[in-house]
């Protein structure tokens, strides 16, 4: 057989000898710039690791502090869990709480309230958006887009550093008089502005979060839409930066009416305002004090007009990583790719005109119900669209059935349980029987739970060995894999079951008193607790996993999953600190080119050169291995 | 795919567009219509209060008159100060999205709270 | 072959050392903006929401509420109406200041920043005034809604001031220095504190009549 010939630069050469040359170019480049990050690298250590600028370590810094607070939420979670499985019983871990929220190991009720109203929050917009957002958003968006860094660097790091004071005040909470807040997570006036003073704390602790996620939303968009490297047009974005740059606009349009109605809770609190107290409020049997002549609902309103548009800034960037786990896996184009964005577009857009559905209950019109059960309808639409993309992407497929992709498969089903059940709640007619039940805590922890947190975790593994250059272990991420789809099951599927049979979601008995419900309740409470406890079991594989592979784990690839997009085209674990590219990549196709008929390998990277292009090397991109090989064979 | 690839940045274009807009002439004359704009917002100003609290006009005429005068003043601050006139597309559209979400959000409560005090 | 291979890794190497964002100063042809431009007028649209919300739930409280003052009966028009004109002019201050900066009239662009610095201090400090004649008058935020909306939207609208004050006294002192080492990079900086402080102006135009005048 001739060897073949291929042309670089100007000359023709053997394509054996080609491949040679371009794997030690790319060798001298990657030597070149190591020895160069540690020569001219002298930034102090708090500039390094504390006060950085770069996108990647404040991604790093973001996701660390958020799993903290995922894992503590959780905990919090699971001392509920408890009393609620044995309603009254003593238990030593208990004693975590203290004397005065648990004498003798038996949790109050007022405690109940505080975990609860601690748990809703730390997990909502503390765990969940820094993790989807801070960590997974600043670290990849700069990278799968071709750009040196985010936009504005020291905003980045100011945003790090409004969330990270805000979470730590919301936390210190616990220790103020009188306890943490326990008005939920929905802080719903008259019970939050006549709480102590923890509600003050959390009011101040959510405007530090407010400012940091405007920070942060600025920062994405501009980064989005003006560091896109040369050729990486609007079509040509991975979908979990479409994903992100819709998240950010309902960051940034969405947050402001809550920190306004944040002020104003806090004047009610501090200086004896009433802008959400009516005339004649009764407390403890005494009439308060106040002018009066305010509307508790105003503030219901305000916090929907965020707290909506947050469940989609909960899912998205989650829909974005599995979009990317599963075009990957599969070895093919998503499906519909223009359809996705186009729907993720629409799903933001009416994401601000469906808040009211919250508030069904509160004897609203017969013409303002019906529009906003109207849009609601229109809403599930772009979800499905989402969804059905993704379920369809996986047909014909040969399958790569790797722990990101299992996460990434898990979520379909799942997302689609939590999303369907959520019609009923859009229509106003269940909602009155489902309304404030555990069909609700159901619902929404289908979708945020086994959906957002399992994408997180798909998130985690598929893109360690980028961010650490070290594989995490197979075998104990399958454990934790399989552990965790079925526990977590285990606790949220029979709250369907107890929310149908009317048992309210506010019962820190778990509805020991609730005499019709009983079977409901407590037939399947401890089964529920159980599962709770083995899910957080079945959480210490991955958390071992995860210090191990950073110490011990085994050198990563540089493109470990034979990935397309940018984010890959960087050198593995880029240094901190020092722009994310040798070359910056100039992007000629869109993200998904896996598994082209006629190519080479089952895979081309957006930067590749093309085929036919025999000037390209010369061109700007960096050219890897795998491009010439397929080159080669083309 | 076959997408085409943005137009390669060349330096002359934005230097271009940069002399046009830096040029002194054009930045003087902006110079006098800032003036002109200020007078404008002065004397509007001096409307709203003359007729508002001068002639103490009843609140419905209030509310239309004061409101239609913040409005023009809005604009002259937006339109010449802001320079929105000449504003790119881009800026136009994030400006557009607001403006229907501030829309929705005046609305929603509102109608809200009114219907219940019909019922 | 190889060594041309090795000679450009290492100029790229080199590029490094000063982390350059792209269109920090230029616009990007395809937007025609500037990153800092772009990022403000984002950073406004949020400022809009948040204002929007006040005005809504002003809206709210107002058209449910048995007895409503009009303004005038309990505000001070006067000293309100003086501070309408001084934020005006310092809205035109900063668009002179910038102006003069772009004709490289530097001595005049700074005098404009200093003057829209203190047309900034009259405002608070004839606000301040007001506050004390309410306060004077036992009219608390607690007194009656009306009062609590006019303390909290004033209020947050002369933090805003403060911020903004605060910006113009940093490009006066330590910032000014940007104008001879990065000029053009300096007078986006004044356009874009400037676009701010038109939005602080253009809130306040809304603000005085719907609380001093309704």
């Amino acid at each position: 057989m001739a060897k073949r010939q291929l042309r670089v630069g100007k000359e023709w050469m053997y394509a054996d000898d080609a491949e040679k040359l371009l794997r030690e170019a790319i060798r001298v480049q990657r030597e070149e710039s190591r020895t160069h990050a540690h020569s001219t690298h002298d930034l102090p250590f708090i500039r390094k690791y504390v006060f950085s600028t770069d996108h990647k370590w404040i991604g790093i810094q973001y996701g660390f502090t958020a799993l903290c607070f995922l894992l503590f939420g959780f905990f919090l979670m699971l001392l509920m869990r408890l009393q609620l499985g044995w309603p009254n019983q003593a238990f030593g871990i208990m004693k975590v709480l203290g004397e005065v929220r648990a004498p003798g190991g038996i949790m109050l009720p007022e405690a109940y309230n505080q975990l609860g109203a601690m748990h809703g929050t730390i997990m909502v917009f503390l765990a969940i958006v820094p993790l989807a957002v801070g960590a997974f958003g600043n670290y990849l968006v700069p990278l799968q887009i071709g750009a040196p860094d985010m936009a504005f660097p020291k905003l980045n790091m100011a945003s790090y550093w409004c969330y990270a004071p805000g979470g730590i005040l919301m936390l210190s909470s616990f220790w103020a008089p009188g306890g943490a807040p326990s008005s939920g997570w929905t802080s719903y006036p008259p019970l939050s502005v006549i709480a102590p003073t923890g509600q003050t704390m959390w009011i101040l602790g959510m405007i530090f979060l407010i400012t940091s996620s405007l920070l942060g939303s600025v920062n994405f968009l501009v980064t989005i839409i003006q560091l896109r490297a040369k050729g990486m047009t609007w079509m040509r974005l991975p979908f979990f930066v479409w994903a992100q740059f819709v998240t950010s606009f309902l960051l940034l349009l969405a947050f402001p009416p809550l920190e306004a109605a944040a002020v104003m809770q806090l004047m009610d609190r501090v200086a004896g305002t009433s802008f959400f107290l009516p005339s004649g409020l009764v407390v403890s049997g005494q009439v308060l004090g106040n002018a009066g002549g305010g509307n508790p609902l105003l503030w219901q309103h305000l916090f929907w007009f965020l707290a909506h548009p947050e469940v989609y800034v909960l899912i998205l960037p989650a829909m974005g990583i599995v979009a990317e786990v599963i075009a990957n896996n599969t070895r093919k184009p998503l499906w519909g790719y223009r359809s996705m964005v186009y729907a993720a577009v629409f799903l933001g857009f009416m994401s601000f005109v469906v808040w009211a559905h919250h508030m069904f209950m509160t004897g609203m019109g017969t013409v303002i119900s019906a529009f906003f059960q109207t849009t609601t309808m229109i809403i599930s639409i772009p979800s499905v669209v989402i969804l059905t993309a993704m379920f369809l992407s996986l047909w014909g497929a040969s399958i790569r059935f790797t722990v990101p992709m299992l996460f990434a498969l898990a979520f379909l089903p799942m997302f689609g349980i939590g999303g369907l059940t959520g019609l009923p709640l859009g229509l106003a007619a269940a909602d009155i029987h489902l309304h404030d039940t555990y069909y609700v805590i159901g619902h929404f922890h289908y979708v945020v739970a086994p959906g957002t947190i399992f994408a997180m975790f798909a998130g985690i593994y598929y893109w360690f060995p980028k961010i650490t250059g070290k594989r995490m272990n197979e075998r104990l991420g399958k454990i934790h894999f399989w552990g965790s789809l079925i526990f977590i099951n285990g606790i949220f599927g029979p709250m369907f079951y107890q929310g149908l049979a009317g048992v309210s979601r506010r019962l820190y008995d778990g509805g020991i008193q609730y005499a019709h419900a009983k079977h409901a309740a407590m037939a399947t409470n401890p089964f529920m607790s159980i599962s709770a406890w083995c899910l957080f079991a079945f959480q210490l594989p991955f958390i071992i996993n995860f210090f191990y592979s950073i110490f011990f784990g085994k050198r990563a690839d540089e493109n470990e999953w034979q990935a397309t997009t940018l984010e890959w085209a960087a050198t593995t674990s880029p240094p901190l600190g020092h722009g994310n590219f040798d070359v910056i990549p100039v992007v000629r196709r869109g993200p998904y080119e896996y598994s082209v008929p006629g190519a080479a390998a089952d895979f081309i990277p957006q930067h590749a050169p093309d085929e036919h292009d025999t000037t390209t090397p010369a061109g700007g991109g960096i050219i890897t291995p795998h491009a010439a090989v397929a080159k080669q064979e083309g | 795919m076959t997408e085409t690839i943005a137009p390669p940045e060349t330096h002359e274009t934005h230097d271009a567009h940069h002399d046009d807009h830096d040029s002194p002439e054009r930045i003087k004359r902006e110079m006098r219509v800032y003036i002109y704009v200020l007078c404008a917002l002065a004397v509007l100003t001096g409307v709203t209060v003359g007729v508002c609290y001068g002639f103490q006009l009843p609140i419905h005429y209030a509310v239309m008159v004061a409101l239609a005068i913040a409005g023009l003043k809005g604009f002259l601050v937006a339109g010449f100060f802001m320079h929105l006139l000449s504003e790119r597309k881009l800026v136009y559209g994030i400006l557009l999205l607001t403006v229907v979400f501030f829309a929705v959000l005046l609305w929603g409560p509102a109608h809200d709270i009114a219907d219940k005090f019909h019922y | 072959m190889m060594a041309d291979a090795h000679a450009a890794a290492a100029a790229h190497g080199h590029g490094h050392a000063e982390l350059e964002i792209p269109y920090n100063v230029h616009p990007r042809p395809d937007t025609g903006l500037y990153n800092g431009k772009l990022g403000i007028w984002l950073f406004l649209a949020s400022e809009v929401m948040l204002f929007g919300a006040l005005f809504s739930s002003l809206i709210l409280i107002r058209t449910s509420a048995h007895h409503w003052p009009r303004g005038w009966e309990e505000l001070h028009v006067i000293p309100a109406t003086i501070n309408t004109f001084v934020l005006i002019l310092s809205s035109v201050f900063v668009v002179l200041a910038w102006a003069n900066l772009r004709l490289r009239n530097e001595r005049m662009g700074r005098l404009f920043i200093l003057a829209t610095l203190l047309c900034g201090l009259a405002f608070m400090v004839i606000k301040f005034y007001e506050y004390n004649l309410s306060l004077s008058h036992h009219h608390y935020p607690s007194t009656s809604n009306f009062f609590a909306i006019y303390f909290t939207m004033t209020g947050l609208h002369g933090l805003h001031v403060l911020g903004g004050m605060v910006v113009f006294t940093y490009f006066l002192g330590p910032g000014w220095k940007m104008l001879h080492t990065e000029r053009e990079r300096f007078v986006n900086r004044i356009e874009i504190v400037g676009l701010y402080w038109h939005f602080v102006d253009l809130v306040w135009i809304f603000l005085f009549p719907t609380i001093y005048l309704l």
